[in-house]
């Protein structure tokens, strides 16, 4: 069976069809600012190079950077109002604070707390009040928010209280598009909350985007489903991400690290992604990345939505060296490699331009000069790169890094002591990331341990609805495997409570397969 | 001495909450909440007058305000904004006089911006000093317990509006009680206690502890990387290692996080290795086996790369790091000071010998 995938980064769109776990072909272009022509550009010519064997395609699985650049740019956002269920907690710091001032502008941002949410323990702050919910509604609709997102005390510990203010607006209000914070975020208000603001702000975008992506899938006559990878290296549908397009935040780095850990047939490493500006390293634990434990600002916003682990350092075959300083980046010429570097014919002494002269790689067809100075700038530039794995290191234990992206060849073939692997299409890890990534399921629960039952039987209670909505999600039933899970008690309530959590992944079904 | 504050703007509140996690010593909670907190009352131009403990009359009653419990459930569940006002109704009339100025307890963390809170909210100022010149994990570890001053009458108020003063026996019981209290009320209060009169506590204050840690912001900010040298230089301190963290082992034990951290050295401590024990701040260190350092001196890890404080909720493996160690105030070197906070009270086999400087 056949999948294409599909990443949009900053500088390039990669595509590439892969039959099962077989590489077919992969182009990689430069990306345009409507995205759409260079996905098209990018897809027309691995079409081309695959020839006839393109036929009967499974899936069009994409990655993209349209969220987060909407973002950073402030541009196509749907004015937003927050409710926040917290009262009497919570009025001394109100939603939208230290937002960036022109971006709370752009959002339209407007807020109401009412009455609700939860203590620590899972005991009721207050009751929700259906009134007061549905007056702060209307008076944040009058005020002209087109978007509603809901955030609740606590709701990482109990999230009944947020669904039931969602069941009740969506039942007074059925067209209102809401977003709960519970659906992306973790523990932290504020940041649950930014996060759950910058979804719903995104939603009216995001069902634009699908519709582009489905409107260019009919053109080129791919019929077949159409899937977007999330941040955690698993699929959502065309219809969940205009839903929850904050989920795909951060899929670019993602999909290199899980197309690294496939290509490599490393399942745990450190994946080191090089790009023209930046060299990414995170670790894949089992196939997938490790995620972050902290905030996460994303376009001055702190959030902490579901992210890899990723150290960023600004080292990349484009990055400029400085050979009085002795220092490598983090300036780069970026996207004009073609024409600024030496090897190029150019007049800037880039990283690829010391890579060429050290004998790691071949490029371009002018001389970079005489470079008395050179063991110096590739042992700054190794130094660097040192500095970053160990950095992305959990422990003394051993393990291979697996080197990806435009700029891997300029990767020495060891770093803090361990061996560097440049896996075969290194080039293209992105986009096959996004061709096998995998379908995932969730499930939460209170469970009261009633007489006879076991803390296990309650976990393998919640593991059975994970799988359940991952099969809801077309995932193989038979390729199941719990990808992560977690149960915390909760105290001062009546009898014993467990919070489960669990998250299951497993192939995608393809129709006919 | 370096100048003191007079005012203190949004700007300047930035750069104390900054440097009050250098006093932190690895702990005492992020000040973030509690300066998002200030800033919602100051607005944009509004500022908080400084005043130095001798500026007082000798009977100014002077108010320590504070957060009491666990700093992480203020992350999720924010006050309301009215339990200051309550307490500090609370405290006058179990005084039966009027606050003339408020004062931190603890200069490290969280709780070197919620004093801030009380005094933009009530409109008098802030007392230029704190009773720990650092943080401490427990209420009785603070300096006005060495000048026989009891930390009751005390008064707990939460984000409901649910009030209670307390009268007990010692400091103790105190920290017993209000802690018991504190989980019920969800986890975190606002708290007011040791109140005391400006001129019978003024041998007992750490003075000029906020100025302090505006400088260690501003010193943060500008330096980066450089900063854990220039604090050290500074503060009559000593970079005691630097080193990348090859261990962490973490616990939880009664409301606490235990652990230690192995750490191999680097630029000038090429070879060598440093342990460190710590109970929610860093308690002591030893380079190469050698006791180096240890509570009530300040142990402070700064990332070697960005020059940030790192907490010991957030260090990580593979991490560098500057190991600042910096001289308590002298009051915490009495005989009955180390008994409170020394090495031993924390279960470290050790006696409390002064950090070597230079």
């Amino acid at each position: 069976m056949i999948r294409i995938g599909v990443d949009v980064g900053g500088t390039n769109t990669d595509a590439v069809i892969m039959d099962g776990s077989d590489f077919v072909a992969g182009s990689k272009r430069l990306t345009t600012p409507d995205i759409i022509s260079g996905v098209r550009n990018a897809l027309g010519a691995t079409m081309d190079e695959a020839g006839g064997k393109v036929a009967d395609v499974g899936a069009l699985m994409v990655g993209t950077t349209h969220f987060v650049n909407a973002l950073v740019r402030r541009r196509d956002l749907a004015a937003t109002g927050i409710i926040r269920i917290c009262l009497p907690s919570g009025s001394s710091i109100p939603p939208f604070s230290d937002w960036p001032a022109d971006l709370v502008a752009g959002l339209e941002g407007r807020y109401r707390l009412i009455h609700g949410g939860y203590e620590m323990d899972g005991r009721e702050i207050a009751s929700l009040n259906e009134d007061e919910l549905l007056q702060a509604v209307r008076e944040l609709q009058a005020e002209g928010a087109k978007e509603i997102a809901l955030s609740s005390v606590f709701s990482t510990v109990r999230s009944d209280m947020e669904q039931e203010a969602f069941d009740l607006i969506t039942k007074a209000f059925p067209d209102q598009s809401v977003t709960k914070s519970t659906d992306i975020g973790r523990l932290g208000l504020l940041e649950r909350e930014n996060a759950a603001i910058i979804n719903g702000a995104l939603r009216p975008l995001a069902s634009d985007v699908v519709e582009s992506f489905l409107a260019l899938a009919k053109e080129m006559d791919l019929q077949c489903p159409l899937y977007f990878t999330k941040n955690d290296g698993t699929l959502i549908s065309a219809e969940q991400v205009s839903r929850l397009p904050v989920l795909t935040f951060a899929c670019g780095p993602t999909n290199s690290m899980r197309g690294a850990a496939f290509l490599s047939g490393i399942k745990d490493g450190l994946v080191a992604d090089v790009g023209g500006t930046t060299l990414d390293v995170g670790e894949v634990q089992n196939g997938f990345p490790r995620p972050a434990g902290t905030a996460v600002t994303v376009a001055d916003v702190q959030t902490n939505f579901s992210m890899p682990d990723v150290i960023s350092i600004g080292l990349g075959g484009g990055s400029i060296i400085d050979r009085e300083a002795v220092t490598v980046g983090p300036d780069s010429v970026g996207h004009r490699l073609l024409e600024e570097a030496k090897v190029f014919g150019g007049s800037v002494l880039t990283a690829s331009d010391i890579a060429v002269a050290a004998g790691r790689t071949q490029m371009g067809s002018s001389a970079v000069g005489d470079l008395p100075d050179l063991g110096d700038l590739v042992a700054a530039m190794d130094q660097k790169a040192a500095d970053a794995i160990a950095r992305s290191r959990t422990s003394s234990k051993s393990m291979t890094v697996i080197a990806v992206g435009g700029g891997a060849v300029l990767l020495p073939e060891e770093l803090d002591g361990l061996p560097v692997v440049r896996p075969p299409h290194y080039d293209l890890a992105n986009a096959i990331g996004a061709a096998i990534a995998q379908v995932s399921g969730e499930d939460s629960k209170i469970i009261a341990l009633a007489e006879g039952m076991t803390r296990e039987e309650a976990i393998a209670s919640v593991v059975e609805g994970a799988k359940a909505a991952a099969i809801a999600n077309s995932a193989d039933p038979d390729t199941l495997l719990v990808l992560s899970q977690s149960d915390v008690p909760l105290a001062y309530l009546p009898g014993s409570n467990l919070a489960i959590s669990v998250t299951v992944v497993g192939e995608l079904n393809m129709k006919g397969a | 001495m370096s100048n003191r504050l007079t005012k203190v703007d949004r700007e300047a509140l930035a750069w104390i909450a900054k440097g009050s996690t250098v006093l932190g010593a690895g702990g005492g909670g992020d000040p973030y909440v509690g300066r998002l907190m200030v800033q919602q009352i100051l607005g944009d131009s509004g500022t908080v007058d400084i005043v130095q403990i001798e500026d007082l009359d000798h009977n100014a009653l002077v108010l320590p305000i504070a957060m009491m419990g666990a700093p992480q459930v203020m992350q999720e569940k924010f006050p309301s904004g009215k339990e200051i006002p309550k307490l500090i109704e609370m405290m006058e009339r179990l005084l039966e006089r009027k606050v003339e100025a408020i004062l931190c307890i603890e200069a490290g963390g969280l709780n070197s911006t919620i004093p801030f809170i009380a005094a933009a909210q009530m409109g008098i100022p802030i007392v230029d000093a704190d009773a720990m010149g650092r943080a401490f994990p427990e209420l009785q570890m603070v300096t006005l317990t060495l000048g026989g001053m009891g930390a009751t009458p005390m008064a707990m108020v939460d984000d409901k509006g649910n009030g209670a003063t307390f009268d007990t026996i010692s400091n103790q019981w105190t920290e017993k009680l209000a802690r018991a209290l504190t989980i019920e009320m969800g986890g975190s209060a606002m708290v007011s206690l040791y109140p005391v009169l400006a001129g019978p506590s003024r041998d007992y204050l750490i003075e000029g502890s906020l100025s302090k840690a505006y400088d260690m912001g501003k010193i943060l900010d500008e330096q980066k990387s450089a900063a854990a040298h220039v604090l050290a230089q500074t503060y009559a301190g000593r970079v005691l290692f630097t080193g990348r963290v090859r261990d962490v082992e973490r616990r939880s034990d009664a409301g606490f996080t235990k652990g230690k951290l192995v750490l191999e050295g680097q630029q000038d401590f090429d070879g060598k290795g440093m342990d460190l024990s710590f109970q929610n701040e860093f308690l002591a260190g030893w380079v190469d086996g050698d006791l180096v350092a240890t509570t009530p001196d300040l142990i402070t890890l700064l990332d070697a790369n960005t020059g940030g404080p790192v907490t010991t909720d957030m260090v990580k493996y593979g991490l560098s790091v500057h190991v600042l160690g910096l001289p308590c105030d002298p009051i915490w070197r009495s005989k009955e000071a180390i008994k409170l906070v020394g090495p031993r009270y924390f279960g470290i086999e050790a006696d409390y010998t002064p950090l070597r400087v230079g």
